[in-house]
């Protein structure tokens, strides 16, 4: 209810637009620059804007925003320029002259700063608000402004954003398409300065900067297409913005800037974790089944190449010494993955009378390792004879031989398999014994 | 560095590395002879790098175990030369060719004690066996590719180590460089020490090494150049990417699977 | 005497800024000085809220814990496959916000002046003086500085072929079993006390200046790593004092001048530095044409 209430303000729509128009364009612009790994750019040239504004107020004496903004945007240029060229002309690195930039530039603004307040006419009160930001004074004059350079900014990236995505991706290969990459670069750098400069009165240096990056990095982990990252971006951007204002209009005092960035990291936290591709818990939970499936796939072959070479035992059983000389896996190891075999009923563990008990298969973990087998040889074969097979166009990334086939297909490779030797040489149907088994056993676990 | 044991320099034991989606290493087992040069061969993306940096402990490994001269790893550093890929370090450091080499010496020196005379004079010694003395006052951003390769084989040769890894040294280097590093390699050899090798160049292979291991993803085959560097098996690790076998194989015998492959 | 006392501040604060910086920037983590010196906000503002003081202590352990943390953090976001530049960027601005929003909400308990710890007022050092017993031992700051500084210089002393080798070679720093990620903590833990030391006293500004660009000053001056440390020192200190001497003329924020005399310094080794200066390069490039 409160909410809604505070929504009835003028005031707070207005600031809930201006807010959320800024994390759009924060969001889609920061996209370009995150992907460009130039992620703290929007930190160095909301520093940088400082010795400029205060160059305005010194040589017109006036506080009126559109100057300051212009100052800015200039002093913004100067910096980059300064970046540009210690990385060109020296060989230290891009974040060295970044951070030598950003603190010489934020330096000479802070002496020129206390120079006007010390000077007799000078009056530095307001300067510094424009810098530090403050969301909730934001009034509709300055919202429109900023709906204007919003608007400016989307439509030119809609436009270019072929362009932009050659500039990202492969800067050599747009310029040899007879794009002018440097030329579309400083544009992408001059509409992120300008980005940063109408965010500047909103939420301040330090929180703009959050702005260009929190919400890129957030839509990164959510698709690997740049479209659709860009429009993510935005999204989360703006969103960021809406529950940063909606939440600061709820407690008193609690700034508004700072609520947007936290709203915006905490997108980025929840990505982090539980994003379903590179989220680091599915990450994890992957990685501990595949190393599950590898060692148990490790050792169905293991055991039925063993098998292969001592078929006279095939109903002994295998004891798992033998295996473990087999395979080249630690005992303990062994265990563990033959019992979650045994669970999975692709094996079991036989004792025949009087002989030493041993480890065999059952008509599913036959079918299975033999399939394995299979599919492995006839990748060791395809690539013997990659040419050979070039007609079947077989996608090596995958890790199925056999599915990528018709019968037809594979039957003539069947037969160069057998040339080799190589074919498995024990049969995917069930000895009568081991069926015999599995119905018992399946008899006695009913 | 005598009289260490009679257990192999190295063994690995069931090695599986993953990254994401696909296993890169997949039950890669394998002991190594003593005071042999060992190429690691296999075509990109076959795991010869992930291979020796995953002995190392450098990246982390699904399974497996390794040893160096039958203890683990972690106690037997001292024991390992590493040289890395040239990209790996920024060669704009602030330092120049012998302080590089000196680098080789900390492992040995141990906490708090300074690099001393005896430490220089053997860093200069090793600049001198691949041919780089006069270059020992020189910053490292102004040797050529070669030259730094050099260095880094200097600085493996500073660890005084008795197993060395080293990551493609050959990799775009010229024929000085070539030469200096074989000359350096059959004298390790000389001296018994133990020497893996990843290597691109095919055509090389039997001349340079006594041991080869072939790797795509698993280990395809493993043992001395004669019986393994083979036809069938130059097939199954490279596939039908590589055109001219024959011109590889200089005398091409017949293709014997050798006892180790498991088929 | 008080300007004496003023010009030892800078130039202490510049000297253990600037040797620490060249590790910085050799590592490309220069970005991380400004980095620390924003989220340790959150740390000052806790300390004081928790000890309800303002004394030294309690706030330098706060911030140094904030300034851990954000190294940890930032090390943690990038081994969990963010980018650096985008996990530094991330993680200052939320610590940051925390502490902005801290300061909001108790501003009544909070008697923190945000511009103070953004600019810092190095005139004031002389005055707040430390008592022991019945003795005037000088300006607190000069101490605390001081000993930040002696115990960098002690640590990276003991440590140095250490430290050299990770920010070299990290794999065969690794490969040989010194303990990279030690070091790395290590070090960071050292440029975060010596932030949260000059914090008070000269501002985040000037601690985020000296620990870049004496450094890189240096790194276009020599290609010796220990060269490059004491000329790194040098170029903070004679920053200190040509800032203070700017700032007396400008009657402006001396630690802002400090910045800007460092910049100045850095401009000229970037023109006329004899190996890596513009003019040095253009003169080698005309020389070869002729040849």
């Amino acid at each position: 209810m409160n909410v809604w209430m505070s929504l009835q303000d003028p005031n707070t729509q207005w600031v809930l637009f201006g807010c959320m128009l800024l994390g759009l364009s924060g969001g889609v612009l920061g996209s370009f620059a995150f992907l460009r790994g130039r992620s703290l750019m929007g930190d160095a040239l909301a520093h940088a804007a400082l010795p400029g504004v205060c160059l305005v107020y010194l040589l017109t004496g006036s506080k009126s925003v559109g100057l300051f903004l212009i100052g800015a945007a200039i002093a913004g240029l100067v910096a980059t320029t300064c970046i540009t060229a210690i990385t060109r002309h020296t060989r230290i690195k891009e974040d060295t002259a970044l951070a030598i930039t950003l603190s010489v530039f934020f330096g000479i603004g802070i002496v020129l700063l206390t120079f006007i307040q010390h000077s007799p006419t000078g009056n530095q009160s307001g300067l510094d608000k424009f810098l530090f930001g403050q969301a909730a004074s934001l009034v509709s004059g300055d919202v429109t402004q900023m709906i204007i350079v919003s608007i400016v900014l989307l439509s030119i990236t809609t436009l270019l954003f072929k362009e932009f995505t050659l500039l990202t991706f492969d800067p050599g290969y747009g310029r040899g398409l007879g794009f002018p990459m440097g030329l579309l670069d400083s544009l992408l750098m001059l509409m992120l300065l300008t980005a940063v400069v109408i965010g500047l009165q909103a939420v301040g240096v330090v929180l703009m900067a959050a702005m260009l990056i929190a919400p890129a990095v957030t839509a990164r982990y959510w698709t690997d297409r740049l479209s659709s990252m860009v429009i993510l971006a935005g999204l989360f951007g703006a969103l960021s913005g809406m529950l940063g204002t909606l939440f600061s209009t709820q407690v008193e005092n609690l700034p508004t800037g700072p609520m947007i960035v936290l709203a915006a990291t905490c997108f980025f936290l929840f990505s982090l974790l539980f994003s379903p591709r590179r989220g680091l818990l599915f990450r994890l939970l992957r990685f501990l089944r595949l190393r599950k499936t590898i060692l148990e796939e490790d050792v169905l072959c293991a055991l039925y190449e063993w098998f292969e070479l001592s078929p006279a035992h095939f109903l002994k059983g295998c004891s798992p010494e033998s295996l473990m000389e087999k395979s080249g896996k630690p005992l303990r190891t062994l265990r563990r993955a033959l019992l979650a075999l045994q669970r999975k009923g692709m094996v079991d563990y036989r004792k025949s009378g009087g002989e030493q008990p041993g480890w065999i298969f059952t008509a599913a973990g036959l079918q299975h390792a033999h399939q394995l087998i299979l599919n492995q040889r006839l990748w060791d074969l395809y690539w013997m004879n990659e040419q050979q097979y070039q007609a079947l166009s077989i996608d090596p990334n995958k890790g199925d031989f056999v599915g990528q086939l018709v019968p037809e297909q594979l039957a003539p490779i069947l037969r160069d398999l057998d040339s080799y030797g190589l074919t498995p040489k024990l049969s995917a149907i069930p000895h009568p014994v081991i069926t015999r088994i599995d119905q018992k056993r399946k008899g006695v676990s009913v | 560095m005598k009289g260490i044991s009679n257990a192999s320099p190295l063994t690995v034991h069931d090695l599986t590395v993953a990254y994401q989606k696909k296993p890169v290493l997949r039950n890669v087992s394998l002991t190594i002879p003593e005071g042999k040069l060992i190429g690691i061969i296999g075509p990109n993306g076959a795991g010869k790098s992930t291979l020796i940096k995953a002995i190392q402990g450098l990246v982390p490994v699904a399974s497996g175990q390794t040893q160096i001269y039958g203890k683990p790893y972690k106690q037997q550093r001292k024991l390992v030369g590493y040289v890395p890929q040239r990209e790996t370090v920024d060669w704009d450091f602030p330092t120049n060719a012998l302080d590089v080499v000196l680098m080789g010496r900390y492992g040995k020196l141990g906490w708090f004690r300074r690099p001393g005379k005896h430490d220089r004079q053997l860093s200069l010694q090793c600049l001198q066996k691949v041919g780089m003395s006069d270059y020992a006052d020189r910053q490292i951003s102004q040797l050529s590719g070669g030259q730094q390769q050099r260095v880094f084989l200097a600085r493996a040769l500073a660890q005084e180590a008795q197993l060395y890894f080293m990551d493609e040294p050959f990799a775009g280097v010229d024929a000085a460089t070539e030469k200096a590093i074989i000359q350096l390699l059959t004298e390790l050899k000389v001296q018994q020490k133990t020497v893996l090798v990843v290597h691109h160049d095919l055509q090389t292979v039997e001349e340079y090494f006594d041991w080869v291991i072939m790797l795509n993803r698993r280990i395809i085959a493993a043992g001395p150049t004669q019986e393994v560097f083979t036809t069938e098996n130059l097939h199954k690790t490279y596939g039908g990417r590589l055109q001219h076998l024959g011109a590889v194989l200089s005398s091409s015998p017949d293709a014997v699977l050798p006892e180790e492959e498991p088929l | 005497m008080n300007t004496l006392w003023i010009i030892l501040t800078g130039a202490l604060v510049a000297a253990s800024c600037g040797f620490l910086g060249c590790f910085l920037i050799l590592r490309r983590m220069a970005m991380l000085g400004d980095a620390i010196s924003h989220a340790v906000l959150p740390g000052i503002v806790l300390a004081f809220l928790v000890s309800g003081s303002r004394d030294t202590l309690p706030m330098l352990i706060g911030a140094m814990v904030a300034g851990l943390l954000t190294v940890f953090l930032i090390q943690s976001l990038h081994q969990s496959g963010v980018k650096t530049d985008a996990a530094i960027g991330v993680t200052f601005t939320a610590l940051f916000s925390i502490g902005v929003v801290l300061v909001s909400l108790y501003t009544q308990q909070v008697d923190l002046d945000l511009d103070c710890v953004l600019y810092g007022e190095i005139a004031y050092v002389p005055w707040d003086t430390w008592q022991w017993g019945t003795m005037d031992m000088g300006p607190r700051a000069v101490w605390l500085i001081g000993g930040v500084f002696l115990l960098s210089l002690l640590t990276v002393g003991l440590f140095y072929k250490e430290i050299k080798l990770c920010s070299f070679d990290p794999a065969m720093a690794a490969a040989v079993g010194i303990p990279v990620l030690f070091f790395h903590y290590l070090l960071m833990g050292l440029v975060s006390l010596a932030t949260v030391a000059s914090f008070e006293s000269v501002g985040a500004i000037l601690v985020v200046a000296m620990l870049v660009v004496p450094a890189a000053t240096a790194y276009l001056l020599t290609d010796r790593l220990p060269v490059m440390l004491f000329l790194s020192m040098g170029a903070g200190i004679l920053s200190a004092g040509g800032g203070y001497l700017l700032a007396t003329w400008l009657d402006s924020s001396i630690a802002g001048a400090m910045t800007a005399v460092a910049g100045l310094l850095f401009l000229l080794s970037f023109v006329f530095s004899p190996r890596y200066g513009l003019v040095a390069k253009a003169l080698a490039r005309r020389r070869f044409r002729y040849e």
